[in-house]
């Protein structure tokens, strides 16, 4: 079953896909509260956003990720291409893993984030939140590779929470339990393939599956079915965005802009803006947006990314952040109250020297009682870790349920 | 031998290419103290400011033959004459071949012939007057490093504003003028001012010269107008044959460089730039031979130095596209012929036969001409500029004898160039003109771009490297991000005539960069 048959000559017709999920989603979504994501409607939620995110983090929780979009890398020089093409070090990413990464433009500046999986030796398959075809193929010029997107042909579920790798074994995924944080694994469901990757948006115990489309309605059946007594839910995208701020993920178009996308100089980020400098090799053969890295490296940044925990209780969208001087610091990009961790958390992109852990600043929140409206200033503190990070995110075998 | 008042030690340079410019570069830095290594391809040195020998006892300008833009400023510095530079004739007239003999001549702001107008020459006067002026305002800039838009320097600031003043200065009308014109099409001001045909179709022609441009494309006012920048003997406009054809201007070039303890290797074909933690170290033969220098300097194109000799994996991925997509498929091939006795153009006294003789009767003439180069045929009718360096210097023929050398138009770059079937309709099209030619050939040649790029190492083949226009100009040229000489890779720079200011013999790109980086030591 393909998506989208562009020998359909009325497919223009068709203004969003539904994904191979649907038909089961839609069963799920009490509330009919389908949202866009790309070329697809995909769930905002299903019952309410705080049973979702509690289903995330006390069970386990199913979020379909089809749109995102994916593209497969392989041929001879595929791994100088993905070199070229990224900041980190791509052959450190050995097949059967998975690598999280940053691309830039030619000035350094960030054009989308993403994971790598080095699906077998010399093929890769990168995930994006933005589509990437355009850049990949300047970035192809001088390259023997081939570059498909598959973002169609490929269904994908994102299983978080920490009955997941119970809820695998129950369903029949043999020695699931000893694949590592960013490890790959196929399996055989029902005579397909099934791949594993534990890797997810969540900061937590968690796994992405990815089937052919054609498989999708039976992987969600047999999950389901599996995790019947672990508390399985589907989730949609407003509890997965409390989610991926408790875990400190930053999201394309929200927390950065893609640099493609930008107009206004100075609208973008590097990746030493986003917090994100580990992810910049300098020490490997050039790649684009080295020479400006290095530059700003030496000059310093302009921006700085930080994790504010703000006080009281009323969640910071869109914030200005002053210092104690009530001068202009910066903004917040993704704010939330945190469940898990109990404060009041935000994202935010500070004017660099601010946003040292530490740093004592003011948040600007209005708010609403009642139809009327006010302002607090509240004050709040750069942290460094982020607001949710279990341990079981990192054991293997993880606990049992 | 080197100059005992240089100063020691400035640096090691290493130049790709013994272009001109690449030897306009060599003598600056030389003279700066620099200690300079040239790495020539071929055999030969010059680039394509060369001739060469096509029949035994036949020598032509390989291509380009007519001098105009020679920058005087480096012919005096240079000490070119004391080199043996020497014009064989210098402020050609144009003669516009008209038919049955009807031709008209065209020198300085004066038109002669019979079908000419009093108010089309009344008319080319002030037409003549504007161009040469706002020529300048273009030329003007030829030595100078191209600003930088909003780059934030103090020096990009300063360069933008000369530009902006120069435009200002030339009053409300004709600055209204200048921006009008400086972008569009030369068949639209043509016809706003000129009634002759053949007039109109001769002048179209200096829009569209050395392009991928018909009269009717734009930015052909403003390849007119870098044609007219250039000046020969102080007089602007003015256009000269080099005796010995234009590789007298290369050997000159050599002497001067050789007399400044340059050294040059011929038979060494660069292969890639030698690139250690994003700086260029030196230059490595496509034998394996390391040259190690503090610069790295390259006279090739724009593509073969990005392509080729970097590389797109030392480059970003954005400046390759960018690279890639600059237009450098060249359209002007040549026509060299070998003749028993002067040729007779039908209605054109002996005393013309050495004028610039151009063939473009009318402007849909030329522009018929390029329709069949967008579709990569060559042009059925083809346009051309015509000398006989012959009359004016017998060392290039057995005496008694002539060569005829052309620049015709249009060639495709690529698959479409068959210069077989080609040379038939160029012939007949000459024979249009100088009906008995086709019997006074001894030999013959014609060269596409194609040749050029085989024998001259420049992809595409194309008379100024990259496409001359607007988008591809001043702080475009030949992208942004490298169109102030500076490769963006350290210790790498351009100095061909892909870079500002553009092609034809000039020596000028060569000379800006080297006083960049003379000044970069100081
Ligand atoms: C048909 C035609 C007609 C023209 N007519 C005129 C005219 O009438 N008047 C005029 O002024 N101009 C004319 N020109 C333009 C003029 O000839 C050129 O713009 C000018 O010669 C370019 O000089 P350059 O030094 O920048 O580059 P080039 O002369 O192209 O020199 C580049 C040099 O680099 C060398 N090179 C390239 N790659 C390597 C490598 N990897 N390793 C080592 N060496 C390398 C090449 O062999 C070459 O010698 C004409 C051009 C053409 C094609």
């Amino acid at each position: 079953m393909k998506i989208i048959d562009y020998s359909d000559r009325d497919h223009y017709k068709t203004q969003a896909f539904q994904t191979p999920f649907h038909e089961r989603a839609a069963a799920f979504n009490q509330k009919h509260c389908w949202g866009r994501w790309k070329d697809y409607i995909t769930a905002n939620t299903y019952y309410d956003t705080a049973t979702e995110y509690f289903a995330a983090r006390n069970a386990c929780s199913v979020f379909d990720l089809t749109p995102m979009t994916k593209h497969r890398i392989s041929g001879p020089d595929a791994l100088d291409f993905m070199n070229r093409l990224v900041t980190r070090e791509v052959g450190k990413i050995k097949p059967g893993r998975v690598g999280y990464t940053v691309w830039c433009n030619d000035a350094g500046q960030v054009i989308d984030d993403g994971t790598i999986f080095h699906l077998e030796e010399g093929v890769y398959r990168l995930c994006s939140q933005e589509p990437q075809i355009d850049w990949l193929m300047t970035s192809a010029i001088g390259f023997d590779v081939d570059i498909v997107d598959e973002t169609h042909d490929v269904a994908g579920l994102a299983f978080q929470g920490p009955t997941t790798c119970a809820v695998l074994k129950l369903m029949g995924l043999e020695g699931i339990e000893n694949l590592t944080p960013f490890g790959i694994a196929k399996f055989d469901l029902d005579g397909f393939e099934l791949t594993v990757s534990r890797t997810g948006y969540t900061g937590d115990l968690g796994y992405e599956l990815w089937v052919a489309p054609e498989h999708a309605l039976t992987l969600w059946d047999r999950l389901f079915e599996a995790g019947a007594l672990h508390g399985i839910r589907p989730i949609g995208s407003e509890a997965l965005e409390i989610l991926r701020i408790e875990a400190g993920f930053i999201l394309a178009g929200v927390d950065f802009l893609p640099a493609n996308e930008a107009v206004r100089p100075g609208r973008t980020r590097s990746p030493y803006e986003l917090g994100l400098g580990w992810l910049v090799h300098l020490d490997k053969p050039y790649f684009t947006g080295k020479r400006a890295l290095i530059k700003e490296k030496e000059n310093g940044s302009r921006y700085v990314f930080a994790k504010l925990n703000i006080e009281g209780n009323k969640p910071a969208h869109q914030s200005f952040i002053f210092d104690k001087r009530q001068k202009f610091a910066g903004t917040v990009t993704s704010a939330a109250w945190s469940p898990s961790a109990k404060v009041n958390i935000a994202l935010a992109t500070l004017e660099a020297p601010h946003g040292k852990p530490g740093d004592q600043l003011l948040a600007e929140i209005y708010y609403q009682r009642e139809l009327k409206w006010s302002r607090v200033m509240a004050p709040c503190t750069v942290v460094e870790g982020v607001f949710w990070d279990p341990p079981r995110k990192r054991e293997t075998p993880p606990p049992d349920f | 031998m080197t100059d005992q008042n240089k100063a020691p030690n400035a640096g090691k340079v290493v130049i790709i290419g013994a272009g001109h410019n690449g030897l306009v570069c060599a003598a600056y830095l030389a003279k700066a103290g620099f200690e300079v290594n040239i790495l020539e391809a071929r055999h030969e040195v010059g680039g394509a400011a060369a001739s060469h020998e096509f029949a035994p006892g036949y020598r032509v300008s390989s291509t380009g033959h007519l001098l105009y833009r020679l920058d005087e400023q480096v012919i005096k510095d240079l000490d070119l004459a004391s080199h043996g530079l020497e014009m064989a004739a210098s402020d050609l007239p144009t003669v516009a071949l008209g038919s049955e003999g009807r031709h008209l001549k065209i020198h300085d702001d004066r038109i002669t012939g019979e079908d000419v107008s009093r108010e089309d020459r009344n008319a080319f006067m002030a037409y003549r007057e504007r161009m040469l002026r706002f020529a300048r305002i273009i030329s003007g800039l030829d030595d100078k490093i191209p600003p930088r838009i909003a780059s934030g320097e103090r020096a990009d600031n300063i360069g933008l504003g000369r530009l902006a003043w120069s435009i200002r200065r030339l009053g409300k009308k004709d600055m209204r003028e200048f921006l009008r014109i400086a972008g569009i099409n030369i068949y639209d001001v043509l016809e706003e001012r000129f009634e002759n045909e053949l007039l109109k179709g001769a002048l179209s022609l200096d829009g569209v010269l050395g392009t991928h441009l018909g009269p009717r494309s734009n930015n052909s006012v403003f390849t007119a107008l870098h044609r007219l920048g250039g000046s020969v003997n102080g007089k602007q406009g003015a256009v000269a044959i080099p005796r010995g054809g234009m590789g007298a201007v290369s050997e000159a070039l050599v002497k001067a460089v050789e007399a400044l303890g340059v050294s040059i290797l011929t038979g060494a074909e660069v292969g890639h730039v030698e690139i250690e933690n994003g700086k260029a170290t030196g230059a490595t033969l496509v034998t394996g031979e390391i040259m190690p220098a503090d610069y790295v300097i390259s006279c090739a194109d724009p593509k073969t130095t990005f392509l080729k000799l970097i590389g797109p994996r030392q480059l970003d991925a954005g400046m390759v596209r960018k690279v890639s997509n600059v237009r450098q498929k060249g359209n002007a091939a040549k026509l060299h012929l070998a003749l028993d006795g002067l040729p007779k153009f039908t209605g054109l006294e002996a005393a013309q036969a050495g004028h610039r003789l151009v063939v473009a009767p009318d402007l849909e003439y030329v522009e018929r001409a390029f329709n069949h180069v967008k579709y990569g045929e060559h042009s059925a009718h083809p346009v051309m500029e015509i000398t006989i360096p012959s009359v004016h210097d017998a060392s290039l023929a057995p005496e008694g004898k002539h060569v005829l050398s052309a620049i015709v138009q249009y060639a495709p770059y690529g698959p479409g160039s068959d210069s077989a079937g080609f040379e038939a309709q160029v012939m007949e099209t000459l024979a249009r003109y100088a009906p008995g030619i086709r019997e006074q050939v001894v030999a013959s040649e014609l060269l596409t771009p194609n040749h050029f790029e085989d024998r001259f190492g420049n992809i595409g083949g194309h008379w100024h490297h990259a496409e001359l226009a607007l988008d591809q100009f001043l702080m475009l040229r030949p992208v942004a991000g490298a169109a102030q000489y500076a490769a963006p890779v350290d210790g790498l720079y351009l100095c061909g005539a892909g870079c500002h200011p553009g092609g034809g013999v000039s020596g000028q790109a060569g000379r800006n960069v080297a006083q960049l980086i003379s000044g970069l030591d100081k």
